[in-house]
């Protein structure tokens, strides 16, 4: 087992023309056949993408018809800003169960409007602004390093994108692996949260502990502990770990004052870290140890 | 994005929302006639800098008796005296940092007859992903400390997107306010007006403290601080030409060229990484080892070897900088292209500071040949414990 994508994963490209989606593309088919199945563009249905090697995608004008064609169950978006929002809400009228917009600078009030449209939907955002998820030896969405993956047994869950490959990278070194990475981005509006994470990564039999990594800014954090605390009480916990970023950010630069204000004065970094730790997760104190205190913490 | 209360003011006139008349000076010689174009009998001028608590501001060039940034005048002259006297002098205020800002802007506004004083603000809420109305009866003072004392005072008000501002949700909001008679009705009219300009303006927040209720029971908007999101501000031209580059660090500008993150600290390590959160983790690596980081430049996903270059450039332009670390997983950004940034733009800025480099990722291989190639005199890095402790190590010696 993993969380959210497996082997049996069908994946449409939303932006494939491009050339990042070109690149991803490609090294997600070079990734154990993870099944890319086709690609949209408003101009270009009915042609061919081809890859480097010669592999070939099926292009279509929309989503729906892609879905229809190929039973896809999942989309990656790798649009421009500008047009991501829309191609988030046509993958949600298309139905698609699992969508990861990795396109970084979506205004955030195209996010608002998108937000409402998920909540009635049954689809799931991973991002905006986010590395995509990765099960290893089984299914690439996204754009982290396949390289640094090992099977294993972590789950991984980060706010920041290139933090998720440290977390991954020094759980690999230290023999430990992955069962399923997921970057749910850095955005403050987006499809999902730590707490939807954790909850699948608790019920995964293959996820036998966690590493957990946000920043500064917001209360996603705390909602996180107190989720810990809450589902510890009802007998389900595993070992985690967490690290927050920004320990040493000068104030004033990332938050607004009414946004501080509407958190309720949360949003620093020694506020997360103790609610973390009030909910037993070991928090590193550096990114460079995250897969050492895992292990201690495994003993 | 930030703008001046002026701008912001006259953002929000154009959408219809009731704003005092005034007049902005950019020079002394605007003075007499700013003054004359308003009917008195009170002035109010008004130091213009992006730095809230303005009004309990202190001038440095002046005595500490003297008034602060915002000053209330009863005649013409006073006015004049007051717009003399702070014009191009440095405003220190408890948001400003101990350096202040230099006011090269003033704002003289038709003084108005207060009875209440109110806070209301409109932002994006992350936790409940929706725009949010925040407002108190509370105004004219720091909306933290209202917050931290009273927090029963202010009330939240989420807007569902493809509602927008209802009659109800502006009905609550009045009702939070205690607002009646021809406050109500014009308060309910400029809550709907404000929630358009937000959106429409693609606005990240909107604060209005005070808004105030006059002796006439009238609404209207005293002070206005507005940022935009950045991220929005290609489909608002006629926004991006209210920047003023004069309340902008120049490195900090530089660097938005070219559309990288970067805000200028005080340490001697430069950093250059990828992603925001890895930025700060490796600022908070340099501590950690006792260090302090020069700056946080974030060079994002989709880096061109140019942009490398600039971001190199930038780093290297601070004379507190006395070492360079380059800390790059690359997922989206690859490797090769980073290493092709920095063997260029080390051979243009000709290096003579100590530069880690640590690089993971996509095509890391390549990057490393590239490097190693280069003939460049520069300390590979295995992981990022080693880059950080090779950097201070090199810098503290």
């Amino acid at each position: 087992m993993s969380i959210l994508i497996n082997k049996d994963t069908k994946i449409i490209v939303q932006g494939l023309t491009g050339k990042t989606g070109t690149f991803h593309t490609e090294q997600a088919l070079a990734y154990h056949n993870t099944q890319m199945v086709a690609g949209t563009h408003p101009k270009k249905g009915g042609e061919t993408w081809s890859s480097a090697d010669g592999t070939t995608l099926p292009l279509f004008t929309t989503v729906a018809e892609a879905k229809a064609e190929t039973g896809a169950n999942a989309s990656v978006i790798y649009v421009p800003p500008a047009g991501a929002a829309a191609a988030i809400i046509e993958a949600i009228d298309a139905g698609i169960e699992l969508i990861t917009c990795i396109t970084e600078g979506v205004p955030v009030q195209d996010m608002v409007k998108v937000k409402e449209k998920l909540d009635a939907s049954s689809s799931r955002l991973i991002g905006p602004n986010c590395p995509g998820l990765l099960t290893p030896e089984e299914c690439k969405i996204g754009i982290m390093p396949s390289s640094i993956f090992r099977k294993g047994s972590v789950g991984v869950l980060s706010r920041s994108g290139t933090l998720t490959y440290e977390a991954v990278f020094q759980t690999s070194n230290a023999g430990l692996g992955q069962s399923t990475a997921v970057g749910i981005g850095g955005d403050p509006v987006k499809g999902t949260e730590f707490i939807d994470v954790l909850d699948m990564f608790l019920s995964d039999e293959e996820t036998q502990s966690i590493i957990m990594i946000g920043e500064i800014g917001g209360s996603a954090e705390e909602e996180a502990a107190q989720f810990l605390i809450d589902e510890a009480k009802k007998g389900r916990s595993k070992p985690t770990v967490g690290f927050i970023a920004g320990r040493t950010s000068p104030p004033g630069r990332t938050m607004g004052h009414a946004g501080a204000v509407i958190s309720g004065g949360k949003g620093g970094a020694e506020d997360k870290i103790a609610a973390l730790e009030e909910a037993g997760v070991s928090v590193s104190p550096s990114p460079a140890q995250l897969g050492e205190t895992l292990v201690k913490l495994l003993g | 994005m930030n703008i001046h209360e002026y701008q912001a003011k006259q953002v929000l006139k154009g959408f219809g929302a009731p704003v005092a008349n005034g007049v902005a000076l950019t020079s002394l010689d605007q003075a007499e006639a700013a003054v004359d174009a308003l009917p008195g009998p009170v002035w109010v001028v008004k130091s213009q800098i992006h730095a809230g608590g303005r009004g309990k501001g202190k001038f440095k060039e002046l005595g500490d008796d003297a008034k602060g940034g915002v000053r209330v005048s009863f005649s013409r002259e006073e006015a004049l005296a007051n717009i003399h006297e702070m014009f191009g002098k440095t405003l220190v205020t408890n948001q400003t940092g101990a350096s202040g800002k230099q006011v090269n802007r003033l704002y003289i506004e038709d003084g108005a007859d207060i009875d209440r004083e109110l806070y209301l603000s409109i932002l994006v809420d992350r936790e409940t992903g929706k725009v949010s109305f925040v407002v108190s009866t509370e105004g004219g003072m720091d909306i933290e400390t209202v917050a931290h004392d009273t927090p029963e005072k202010i009330t939240t008000i989420g807007i569902t997107a493809s509602q927008g501002c209802t009659d109800q949700d502006a009905a609550a909001l009045a009702d939070a306010l205690a607002l009646d008679g021809s406050a109500r009705d014009q308060g309910m009219a400029l809550f709907k007006t404000l929630y358009t300009a937000f959106t429409e303006k693609d606005m990240s927040l909107l604060e209005i403290n005070p808004l105030i209720v006059t002796k006439a029971n009238d609404v209207q908007v005293l002070d206005a601080k507005v940022s935009f999101d950045g991220n929005a501000l290609f489909r608002h031209p006629d926004i991006m030409e209210l920047r003023d580059l004069t309340e902008e660090d120049e490195k900090e500008i530089e660097a938005s060229k070219y559309d990288l993150a970067y805000i200028a600290l005080d340490g001697e390590i430069g950093c250059m990484v990828n992603g925001a959160g890895l930025a700060m983790a490796t600022m908070d690596i340099i501590k950690l080892y006792g260090a302090e980081p020069a700056n946080f430049l974030d060079v994002g996903g989709g880096a061109t070897t140019e942009k490398v270059t600039a971001a190199f450039k930038i780093i290297t332009a601070d004379d507190n900088v006395k070492g360079i670390l380059v800390n790059i997983f690359g997922g989206i950004m690859r490797c090769d292209v980073i290493a092709e940034g920095v063997v260029q733009a080390a051979k243009d800025v000709q290096l003579t500071v100590p530069l880690v480099v640590r690089l993971e990722g996509t095509r890391v291989e390549e990057g490393k040949a590239i490097l190693a190639e280069s003939g460049l005199n520069l300390i590979p890095a295995n992981d990022l414990d080693d880059a950080a402790q090779k950097i201070v190590k090199a810098v503290k010696g």
